[in-house]
């Protein structure tokens, strides 16, 4: 679905993704995980075209993206993208967010995108605030939204960009929930999260990320248990044991239990 | 006392002929207002593109405008341009005040725009939107509501710069006070009139921006 060959990306003189391959299936979860300043964000949004990669390829559904003569736009529409900040459009309502691109990108009908738009709004569970403004919803509440805003336009992949890291705690699941409601149904997805109980339950792969690099590329459970590279071992200890301090010496890092009780320090040590 | 008797006098008496050149002054400020504001959105777009070319007429524009006395540009263009092509007194003095007020505008759309947060230019293009549609769609509606106060006051600066048509002889507020003053010699009670008939208006007109403020907040954070 996704082939990234050999993606370097510069901001002025500063080397942020430095090389990067990945191959990411139909159907596929894939969860992005790595410390702030890594280049996962600039990664994912390189993957549609919101940033230039200058060297490297990208193909998407089997088709090499060239980014001088294609039309951008289209692939846009095509990759679904979630932000952290939610983005919503705070002049619509939430149904007028969900069929803003469906109509005005894509010409349907309002008529249909309004029926179309309601089903995703019920899939999500927020059926009953399609004629609120995002400002009326709580953060878990604008994030479903904006999902529902971006399936509006059917895509192939979804890029979810640290979607519950600037949630409340006891929003997080409302949104986690949705997106392994997707999971189930067969969507691409690529997850920049902190969400390690997520990752290790909806992932097919997790990638760890550093410095520009994929360091590490390997099922949840071989890199949650088995995690082959000292650097992902070293971030790894560093999320999960949060008020530890460093990691003692080489051993081994023992079982992992779930990490629900950590995650608001650890999104709070990794959020960026 | 004989001053606030004299003034009400005048007052009373020259209503009907204030009220005309008032009429106007609402319509020189109405015209070169509307094209202001287009002026100044199209200048701002251009400011904020990425095109070196662009970017530099906007910057060369908004500093010539801003830089030069509107007297000078109303005689540049009505006596100037005259030579060329005849505007006629009102077209010559409202196309005037619009490249006038629409640098000032130009530079309160550019704030507007750019006041709103880069995720949502961001979100309406990994939409599928074009860069036009997001602008139209999703950026300037929230600009709009942001500069309503910034442009209403430059609203009521460019209400008053209209009077500075008088010196091409538009017979509008200004002109009339002049007229009035030489033909009575009462210049302190025909100057304070003037000077009323516009105060008026400017709280006639902030009221009215300050209702369409808080209708325009209304449920839309
Ligand atoms: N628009 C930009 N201009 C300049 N530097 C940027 C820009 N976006 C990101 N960076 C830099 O690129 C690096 C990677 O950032 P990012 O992809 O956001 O990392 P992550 O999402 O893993 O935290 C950081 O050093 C960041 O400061
Ligand atoms: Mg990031």
């Amino acid at each position: 679905m996704i082939k990234i060959r050999g993606l370097h990306k510069y901001f002025g003189s500063l080397h942020v993704l430095k090389g990067i391959d990945l191959d990411v299936g139909r159907s596929e979860v894939v969860c992005l995980i790595g410390a702030s300043g890594s280049g996962k964000s600039t990664l994912l949004r390189c993957i549609n075209f919101l940033e230039k990669a200058q060297e490297g390829e990208i193909w998407i559904d089997g088709k090499k993206i060239d980014r001088k003569k294609d039309d951008l736009n289209k692939i846009r529409a095509e990759v679904g993208m979630v932000f952290q900040l939610f983005n919503l459009f705070p002049h619509k309502t939430v149904l007028g967010n969900v069929i803003e691109a469906p109509v005005m990108v894509k010409r349907m009908p309002r008529d249909e995108a309004k029926k179309e738009g309601m089903a995703l709004l019920e899939k999500v569970g927020l059926a009953d605030k399609a004629h609120a403004y995002p400002s009326q919803l709580s953060g878990g509440q604008q994030q479903r939204v904006a999902i529902a805003r971006a399936l509006a336009m059917k895509p192939k992949v979804m890029l979810f960009d640290e979607p519950t890291s600037a949630l409340d705690p006891e929003l997080v699941g409302e949104v986690l929930e949705v997106m392994k409601q997707l999971a189930r149904e067969g969507m691409t997805m690529i997850v920049v999260t902190h969400e390690m109980a997520f990752a290790r339950e909806v992932a097919d792969r997790v990638i760890y990320m550093d410095d520009g690099k994929i360091i590490e590329a390997a099922t949840p459970q071989e890199i949650f248990e088995h995690p082959k590279e000292e650097r992902t071992r070293e971030f790894l200890w560093r999320v999960l044991n949060p008020n530890k301090g460093p990691r003692p010496g080489n051993k081994a890092m023992g079982p992992l239990a779930p990490q629900e009780k950590n995650r608001d320090d650890c999104h709070l040590e990794n959020a960026g | 006392m004989n001053f606030i008797t004299d003034l009400v006098n005048y007052f009373v008496r020259d209503i009907p002929i204030f009220a005309t050149a008032a009429w106007l002054t609402i319509k020189l400020t109405a015209a070169a207002l509307a094209i202001g504001v287009f002026i100044g959105l199209f200048f701002a777009l251009l400011k904020l593109s990425k095109n070196r070319i662009s970017n530099g007429i906007a910057h060369l524009y908004i500093t010539i405008i801003r830089g030069t006395p509107l007297i000078v540009q109303i005689f540049a263009i009505y006596f100037g341009l005259a030579r060329m092509v005849d505007f006629g007194v009102f077209w010559s003095a409202a196309i005037a005040l619009a490249v006038h007020n629409g640098a000032y505008i130009a530079e309160i759309f550019r704030a507007g725009i750019q006041s709103i947060n880069r995720g949502q230019m961001e979100a309406a293009r990994s939409l599928g939107m074009t860069y036009g549609l997001a602008m139209r769609r999703i950026i300037l509606p929230q600009a709009f509501k942001r500069v309503v106060p910034p442009l209403g006051n430059q609203f009521i600066i460019g209400l008053k710069d209209s009077s500075l048509a008088a010196f091409i002889t538009a017979p509008e507020l200004f002109q009339m006070a002049m007229r009035r003053a030489a033909a009575t010699c009462a210049d302190l009670e025909y100057y304070t009139i003037t000077g009323l008939w516009y105060l008026a208006m400017v709280i006639v007109f902030s009221f009215l921006v300050a209702k369409l403020e808080k209708r325009l907040d209304v449920d839309k954070a």
